[in-house]
């Protein structure tokens, strides 16, 4: 995969925002008691990201170093402003159900997060990519938290059936409920990673040893060697993995 | 008991609505900063400290600077920016006067600045419609929440430390799950005075 798609894409899963960075848990656990409110938050939130994104992207080289957190906050202060007029006048239902989370998005720790990390680095396209990822990968949290507390909560999915599919547990779009569904999400999103990471490393690991190895023009198991699956240095610590999220 | 009396938005703050645990405002330092104790008092100090002077300093802008001038729309802009501000001078001054805290505080400090508690007491001050005094009240009952909501977690994450948790669990996830107990505790005052 070409480095464009690279940062489209992990902001989606393996760098998800919300459930691996653990960035940005205000929004996620006040909004998610539907599905429905998930995605306008998402959305709203993923359209600030993209923008200041690209923002600081152009400015990266005019913004002097000592005043860019400032400068920062106030690039994305002004597109959550326009974010807050647009949704009060065409979603005014949304606009109720978020309250007082969408002027709270320029408090976001995910936006200023990746100008800080990001987007005062790379160039605009790549910005604009970081941004679009990350926002689905914080978007495509907030749906899935929305839904499962919606579902056993309220018993319905994006407001359907009007009599709900199963009788509603209330506790789960109670805040405790949010708490203790985000816990079991990291849960799984960690064990997942981990998994993917073990499978990445692997196919890694037989690579280099392979490069080393002067049978590797006549060898057709190409990283499944006994020298590339069991190296106890380069094998990565399953502890340190997990004390990381 | 009337809801605007002064006793009734404090109670509000501190228990009924508690900003942690029933509103989840300001979990980033719930979650970040409650692992000791003494870290956990000092950050609440702080964010206490930055709510009183923010609100001190939003409503009086608000009321007087922007609303007149058809300006309320930069609402979020003038308030984060005054926070920003103020939270510099909490830092210079913690530097300055006790350097054991600053240190303490470490990189939690200049977080207050996007902490959503702070931003949020802000706002729902003047959503709410709330006079000066009122305004103070409120920041004053949502810090001393913070702070109940801290300290309390840091003693439940102190004993979590010694607790044989099941591997997958450790770390965040329990955490959160624990925090999820103790939001139960506080859904026992909902309906407190009528609130």
């Amino acid at each position: 995969m070409n480095r464009y798609g690279k940062e489209f894409t992990k902001g989606i899963l393996r760098e998800n925002p919300v459930l691996r960075l653990v960035l940005g848990t205000c929004p996620t656990l006040a909004v998610t008691t539907a599905a429905v409110n998930g995605l306008g938050m998402g959305a709203a939130a993923t359209f600030v990201l993209v923008c200041s994104n690209i923002v600081i992207s152009l400015l990266r080289k005019v913004i002097p170093d000592k005043v860019r957190l400032p400068a920062y906050i106030v690039i994305i202060a002004g597109f959550t402003t326009i974010v807050q007029m647009l949704v009060k006048a065409y979603l005014p239902s949304i606009d109720q159900a978020l309250g007082i989370y969408l002027p709270l998005i320029v408090v976001n720790c995910i936006i200023l997060g990746r100008a800080e990390a990001f987007a005062s680095k790379n160039s605009v396209g790549l910005s604009t990519l970081d941004g679009l990822g990350m926002g689905a990968g914080f978007t495509a949290s907030l749906v899935v938290m929305g839904s499962i507390r919606e579902l056993l909560g309220n018993g319905t999915l994006f407001g359907w059936p009007e009599n709900g599919l199963l009788p509603p547990i209330t506790i789960f779009v109670l805040p405790a409920g949010g708490f203790f569904v985000f816990g079991m999400l990291i849960y799984l999103a960690n064990k997942l990673s981990h998994r993917l990471d073990k499978d990445a490393a692997k196919k890694e690991l037989g690579t280099q040893v392979c490069a080393a190895c002067p049978m590797a023009s006549s060898c057709h198991t190409a990283g499944a060697c006994e020298t590339g699956q069991s190296n106890p240095v380069t094998e990565p610590d399953s502890k340190e993995v997990k004390e990381n999220g | 008991m009337d809801k605007g009396s002064l006793l009734a938005i404090l109670i509000g703050g501190l228990l009924v609505n508690n900003f942690v645990l029933s509103q989840f405002l300001g979990i980033c330092p719930f979650l970040g900063v409650s692992t000791e104790l003494r870290s956990a008092v000092g950050m609440s100090l702080a964010v206490i400290f930055v709510m009183l002077m923010a609100s001190a300093a939003t409503w009086p802008i608000y009321t007087y600077l922007l609303v007149p001038n058809d300006l309320a729309y930069l609402q979020t802009i003038a308030f984060i920016l005054i926070i920003a501000a103020l939270v510099q001078l909490v830092e210079i001054a913690l530097k300055r006067f006790i350097p054991p805290l600053y240190k303490s505080l470490g990189i939690y400090l200049p977080l207050i600045t996007t902490n959503c508690a702070v931003l949020g007491v802000t706002i729902l001050n003047i959503d709410s419609g709330y006079g000066f005094v009122q305004s103070l009240v409120n920041a004053l009952g949502a810090g001393l929440g913070f702070m109940l909501a801290m300290v309390m977690f840091a003693g439940v994450r102190e004993r979590l430390e010694s607790a044989d948790i099941p591997s997958g669990l450790k770390g965040l996830p329990i955490t959160l799950i624990s925090a999820s107990l103790v939001s139960v505790s506080f859904l026992g005052f909902q309906g407190l005075f009528g609130l």
